[in-house]
């Protein structure tokens, strides 16, 4: 390689790097911010802010999902297997909210504790299987579980 | 001419498997346990995202190239792949708002996957940009190839923002090697497609990069006893 090539290859490098370590700074920084929600814990931990809009995400805990008659308003319990946080929201709910789905609510904590949501989304995850095998797979994790479950339900 | 057979073959060959592809993914392939038939869009969403990022390393790639050794083809497959990468990114945004509607409930939101993903698309238009806005076309390849290096830092950070941080987009799927968490008939008609998009690449930027050459070279001999055989 001659000497300006080596010169010309070494700037390259140096912009990918330096760049790379400026936008690594950047994130580090920001990390806070580029979080889309705050998981249950976080926010019974005091972490989400208290006065203004913010996500939590996590799953609906089964058997929650309470309505109210006559309206479109709707309680649920989001967890993420440690803290709970309790949510209303009264609006159209996506087709994949159920019960222990994922899902991410927009809005702001009342003072009683409970999250109030003017958005609700569904997040679905990153398996794809046909609904025989997902059928297999319940009933699969069902055996393998409630073998345990049910005697703890039992006591 | 080389070029022009491989054109011709790989365009074949591109339209075979998308075809099949397509016919498996649709009409094939089961519905998924969860969301019925509109996974579907599986089969075009994630080959086009997969191939933004593609596109985007052989354009980085080949402005590196041609600004150290200034290999003239380098730069010409450069900015010959930056408009094939930037319909890719769109069409990876567009058929992913569509299945984000019915799925999440919203059309778009400010998470890191797809914030960066549009990012990228911008990155496209102002390599293109810039490319255009300089009449002498190697300085300009120069600028464009400094700002398509510049926006590789990008990549990693798309293709990892759904385990750095919380995102509505859920996490990888097939780039698990050892289990990826698709199920196999599924699994094949999109790398079906994933080839088959990967051919598209190939037949376009080789014709393009045809074209840009030959416009570049208009006033040189070679093109111009090339034009007179015609």
């Amino acid at each position: 390689m001659t000497p300006t090539r080596k010169k010309r290859l070494y700037l390259v490098v140096m912009i990918v790097v330096g760049i790379g370590a400026a936008t690594v700074l950047a994130m580090n920084a920001f990390d806070e911010n580029l979080m889309f929600f705050y998981s249950p814990s976080e926010v019974v931990a005091g972490k989400a802010p208290r006065d203004h809009v913010f996500r939590v995400g996590g799953m609906v805990s089964n058997g929650s999902i309470k309505r109210e008659s006559g309206s479109l308003t709707v309680n649920f319990d989001l967890t993420d297997n440690v803290d709970t946080v309790t949510v209303e929201y009264t609006g159209i709910l996506p087709d994949l909210f159920r019960e222990g789905q994922g899902t991410v609510s927009k809005g702001r904590l009342r003072d009683d504790g409970v999250f109030v949501a003017d958005e609700v989304l569904a997040k679905h995850d990153e398996n794809y299987m046909p609904p025989e095998v997902g059928e297999m797979l319940k009933s699969a994790n069902i055996k393998a579980t409630t073998g345990k479950s049910m005697g703890d339900y039992q006591q | 001419m080389l070029a022009r057979s491989l054109v011709i073959w790989f365009g074949v060959a591109c339209l075979i498997l998308m075809a099949i592809g397509l016919y498996w993914g649709l009409v094939v392939a089961p519905p998924d346990y969860q969301q019925g038939d509109s996974y579907r869009i599986i089969f075009i969403h994630v080959p086009s995202a997969w191939m933004s990022l593609f596109v985007y390393m052989v354009m980085a790639t080949c402005s590196a190239v041609g600004l150290i050794w200034r290999v003239k083809l380098a730069e010409v497959i450069a900015i010959s792949s930056a408009p094939i990468g930037a319909s890719f990114t769109f069409l990876a945004l567009a058929t992913g708002s569509l299945w984000g509607k019915p799925m999440w409930g919203t059309w778009w939101v400010w998470d890191a996957r797809l914030t960066s993903e549009l990012l990228l698309l911008f990155l496209y238009f102002g390599v293109i940009a810039l490319y255009g806005a300089i009449e002498d076309k190697r300085v300009a390849s120069r600028a464009a190839g400094i700002l398509a290096i510049v926006g590789v830092v990008n990549i990693p950070i798309i293709h990892y923002s759904v385990q750095w941080w919380n995102t509505l987009h859920q996490g990888p799927t097939v780039s698990k090697f050892d289990s990826p968490s698709i199920d196999a008939s599924m699994l094949i008609p999109l790398l079906i497609m994933a080839v088959a998009f990967k051919l598209y690449y190939v037949v376009v930027v080789l014709m393009r990069s045809r074209r840009e050459l030959l416009l570049r070279e208009r006033s040189t001999k070679w093109v111009q006893e090339l034009i007179e055989q015609q």
